[in-house]
Formats: C-alpha cells, sequence, structure tokens
C-alpha cells in the first residue's frame, strides 16, 4: 500500500501492518515499567463501529431507516468534520484497512482491540464508538435512537460477550429523552455494561426536566455517567475557525465545559449525589479555569444557584475525568497544580483514545515525576476500579484497592 | 565506547530511502539518505516513545503570506524534509532531529560513515 507523502521521492510503501510491530516502543515500557504487575484500565479506548456498520444496520427494527441505511449507510454519519489522520501522517489510519485478523469466530473489532491494549500492558478497556460520537449532532431524533439501539444491541450482542476485559457503555440517545429512558434502562444491566455515556457534541440542556427520570435510572444502578466530548466544526461558533487544530482543542473542550456549567448551575450533584459523573476526552486544564471563573461569579450571584452548599470547584472536585489528551506542558508544574485542583489521585481515570490519532500511553502518567506509586496505579487502574465496580480477579486475583 | 554497525551498501540506498537497523536488543537506528546526505537517528520520539523512524517524510509545510500581509494559501519545502511520527505526528527536521514545533525537544541523532561502498552508524 502506497501511503501519501509530500512527493515521489520519498514515498513509502507498505505491504503489511501490524498494530503490535507499531507498538513495539509501547511493549517496551510496559516491560520496562512492570505495567503488567497492576491492573491498567482505559476508561476511554475505541473502536470503529463504521467498520460493521452492516452489522449494525441489521440490528436497525425500523423498515424504513433499515432500507435506507442499507442502501447508503452515510445517511447515519454525523457530518462532523475531521482531519484526524493529518494526510496521512498517522499511519494507523490508512494501513489499519490490511491489518489481517484470523478468522477464528472472534470478532475483529475484538482481536484489534486485544493487540493494542496487550501491548501497552492495559487490562480493561471501556469501550466507545468513533463515529456515533457525533449522531447527536443529525436533525433527525428517530435516526439518533433507531441507530442507538441498534449500536447497543450489537455491542452487547456480538462484542461484549466475546472478552471480559472489554467494557461497554449505554450509548443514550439523549435528543430523545423517553428514549434515552428506555435504552438506559433496557441495557443497563447486560453483560460487561459498566456506564451510561452521553455524547456531548449536542443542544440539549442537561438540566431539562425531562431527564431527571434517566438519572434517577442511573444512580440506582450506581453506575457511572460519562460526558464523552467531541467536535463540530459546523457549529456556527466553531465554524468561524479555519484549522482543524483549532475547531478540535476548542470542541473537544466547549462542549464539556457547557455541559459541566448546566450541571453545577442547576445543582445536580445535589439532586444525584450518588451519581459518579465523568468528564472525557476534554483533557485537564479547562477544569480550573472553569472551576475558577465559576467559583468567582458564584460569590457574587449565589441567588441565581440556590441550589448549591459549596463552592462550584468543590463539586468539580468530586467528579470524575479521564486523562486524555492530557496536556504535557514543558513546566510540570502547571500540571501538578491542576492534578491538584482535581484531587487526581482519587479523581482521575487513565484513558489512551487509542486508535485515534492523540493517543496516550500508560507511561503519560506512570512518567509523572510528582506521583508517588500509590497515586500512579489509582489513576491508572484503582479509581476505575472503585467507581465502574470492576471484578479483576481473573487478571489479577490478590488485588487489594490502594 | 562506541560501535559500528553496518547499514548496509551506499549503492542501495537511492534518494529518500530508509533502513532502520537494530542497537542492540531493544533499540534501533533510523538510517536516511536525503538530499544527498545521510543522516541517523534514534527510532524513538521524545514525545511519547513512538518509533519515530517508522513513519512518513515529509515536506515542510509553509503558509505563503503575500507583501500585504495577506493569506494566500499553503505548499511544501522540500528543502526542508521531516521526519514524522506514526503514532502523533511529531515532526523533526531531517537536517538536525529536532522537533520543528518545539525545538527544544529532538531525536538523538548518530553519525554516519561512508567508507568504501559500505555504511556505518556510530552508535
Amino acid at each position: 500500500m502506497e501511503l501519501p507523502t509530500s512527493d515521489r521521492y520519498h514515498s513509502m510503501s507498505v505491504d503489511s501492518f501490524d498494530t503490535e510491530k507499531l507498538l513495539t516502543n509501547a511493549a517496551r515500557q510496559r516491560d520496562a515499567r512492570k505495567l503488567n504487575e497492576f491492573p491498567i484500565f482505559d476508561a476511554d479506548a475505541h473502536h470503529y463501529e463504521g467498520e460493521s456498520i452492516s452489522e449494525i444496520i441489521e440490528f436497525i427494527d425500523d423498515d424504513i431507516l433499515n432500507h435506507l441505511a442499507r442502501a447508503n449507510p452515510a445517511i447515519i454519519s454525523s457530518g462532523r468534520g475531521g482531519y484526524q489522520p493529518m494526510g496521512g501522517r498517522i499511519t494507523r489510519y490508512p494501513l489499519r484497512k490490511i491489518e489481517e485478523t484470523p478468522a477464528d469466530g472472534t470478532h475483529r473489532d475484538v482481536h484489534l482491540s486485544r493487540r493494542w491494549m496487550d501491548a501497552m500492558g492495559i487490562d480493561y478497556i471501556g469501550l466507545f464508538p468513533t463515529g456515533m460520537l457525533g449522531i447527536g449532532l443529525i436533525p433527525q431524533v428517530e435516526v439518533e435512537v433507531q441507530y442507538a439501539r441498534a449500536y447497543m444491541r450489537w455491542l452487547t450482542e456480538k462484542i461484549l460477550p466475546q472478552d471480559p476485559r472489554v467494557k461497554g457503555y449505554v450509548f443514550l440517545p439523549f435528543n430523545s429523552p423517553e428514549a434515552a429512558y428506555e435504552i438506559a434502562t433496557e441495557f443497563g444491566d447486560k453483560e460487561g455494561i459498566v456506564g451510561f455515556l452521553i455524547t456531548s457534541p449536542r443542544y440539549k440542556p442537561v438540566h431539562d426536566n425531562a431527564y431527571m427520570k434517566t438519572y434517577s435510572y442511573i444512580e440506582e444502578t450506581g453506575k457511572p455517567l460519562i460526558f464523552h466530548s467531541g467536535l463540530n466544526w459546523n457549529d456556527p461558533l466553531m465554524s468561524v475557525t479555519n484549522r482543524f487544530i483549532a475547531a478540535h482543542a476548542l470542541g473537544f473542550t466547549l462542549y464539556n465545559v457547557i455541559h459541566m456549567c448546566n450541571w453545577i448551575c442547576n445543582a445536580l450533584n445535589e439532586r444525584f449525589p450518588k451519581i459518579p459523573v465523568v468528564w472525557t476526552e476534554s483533557g485537564l486544564a479547562w477544569v480550573p479555569w472553569l472551576g475558577q471563573r465559576l467559583d468567582n461569579d458564584y460569590k457574587m450571584r449565589s441567588s441565581e444557584i440556590p441550589g448549591l452548599k459549596k463552592l462550584p470547584s468543590e463539586y468539580m472536585g468530586d467528579m470524575f475525568y479521564t486523562s486524555q489528551p492530557m496536556e504535557m506542558p514543558n513546566d510540570l508544574s502547571f500540571l501538578e497544580s491542576t492534578f491538584k485542583m482535581i484531587n487526581a489521585e482519587t479523581q482521575l481515570l487513565y484513558s489512551s483514545d487509542y486508535p485515534h490519532w492523540d493517543a496516550d500511553m500508560p507511561s503519560t502518567i506512570y512518567d509523572l515525576p510528582f506521583l508517588d506509586e500509590k497515586a500512579k496505579r489509582n489513576i491508572l487502574g484503582g479509581n476505575a476500579i472503585r467507581i465502574f465496580n470492576l471484578d479483576v480477579s481473573d487478571r489479577y486475583p490478590n488485588y487489594k484497592a490502594a | 565506547m562506541a560501535k559500528e554497525i553496518l547499514v548496509g551498501k551506499a549503492s542501495d540506498f537511492k534518494e529518500g530511502d530508509k533502513k532502520i537497523v537494530p542497537n542492540g536488543k531493544n533499540s534501533e537506528i533510523g538510517v536516511y539518505l536525503v538530499h544527498g546526505n545521510w543522516y541517523a537517528y534514534a527510532n524513538l520520539c521524545p514525545h511519547q516513545g513512538g518509533p519515530a523512524c517508522e513513519g512518513l517524510l515529509m515536506a515542510k509545510v509553509e503558509e505563503v503570506i503575500a507583501e500585504d500581509k495577506t493569506y494566500q494559501g499553503m505548499r511544501f519545502n522540500h528543502d526542508e524534509m521531516h521526519i514524522v511520527c506514526p503514532w502523533h505526528g511529531w515532526e523533526f527536521d531531517i537536517a538536525d532531529g529536532q522537533a520543528v514545533a518545539d525545538r527544544k525537544w529532538s531525536l538523538r541523532k548518530f553519525e554516519v560513515e561512508v567508507r568504501g561502498e559500505d555504511v556505518y552508524v556510530i552508535a
């Protein structure tokens, strides 16, 4: 396979591709740091469910939509702009097509996940979709609902039962509060399901009364509610930007900023104190900014949000964050300060985002000079084991929380 | 103590070629022939440890700004070639191994010697 380059003299041709080979250096990191000696949970891993679109479409019950999707699967795409592979510079994007997996009855999706998990020393993953991250932006609510249900049936019937190391989240079609509740209750206790997912790029207020019964149900299950961010270059505000880097850096942060603001300002932490709320794929540097900003305003305008019993930043310190894409400033004291504000030792969950372009290896956490061994292990796995209530006895029979 | 690693025959390389050779048990060195010059760098990205030399060799991308400061587009500058790490896209100037986005970071550089037909890396 010829990879696209800037000129014909410096072309690169590749005959085969193997994730394990690409991640040889990750395996060396794993061995040098002895990452296989303690459990690592990757709270934000991805698969490309679009590669299995024909299988998922089989689970769409609605005859009309099923036909339309079979005729053209693009109708359930979200229209998110994207330049993730950077013109082919991230070679695993184009080469993924030629990676071979054995035809042994195990789904290709599972085979590919295991390869990179093993190379990095990751024991368990919480799997998110890729293309579906933007499905909350399409104008047809019924398409989101049908596709969410089809995806969940495919995920819980075809993928999760094949490997207990692969966990999943219930995709809530949030643009329909009723359907979100139905799907939450239908799939919330399926094998391998460890939480509930709201994709953040969308325009519904999380504090709408219509969602309260869904949150009540989630609270009863004891499982986390996860806001997974994303980008939408078509957003009128984002469309002012002309480079993907801007749409990405802003979009992946701002959608979670909006939902976090609404969650706090409507005192949902007080109404649902037992839901572990997790903010995913926004990095971390936004948290100190937003916390300080809200605290400052709240001290002047507390009458506007009387449901709060403490500072907004204190609620933020009670919530959970996944690490990737973790900002790595040259001056690590900035990052250390962020860790302090989010109470990282108990509230931060390692995430790789693999196989996406800005993935973080476990070493991004393990090599931080200001963390002790206990904090590293909590962030890489212990915190997730606690809030997702994971049983890791299959791989670590003697595991005890630090 | 420095050791010599035989890379291969100089005549086996054409413009833009690279060869990745083992350097001990757990590391490799990428050897390049670019614009008639030999370069060698550790196959280890200073960012997160990716196999930088297994990625593409790409020309620098430049902005075209007119005299009146208006933006006119972008173009490749083939005089400055970049090693691109395939894990995350960090780019390194082939001439010195420095990361083009932040020159405080760089690939480890090795000397290359061509003796007769043979190409050696001094590691």
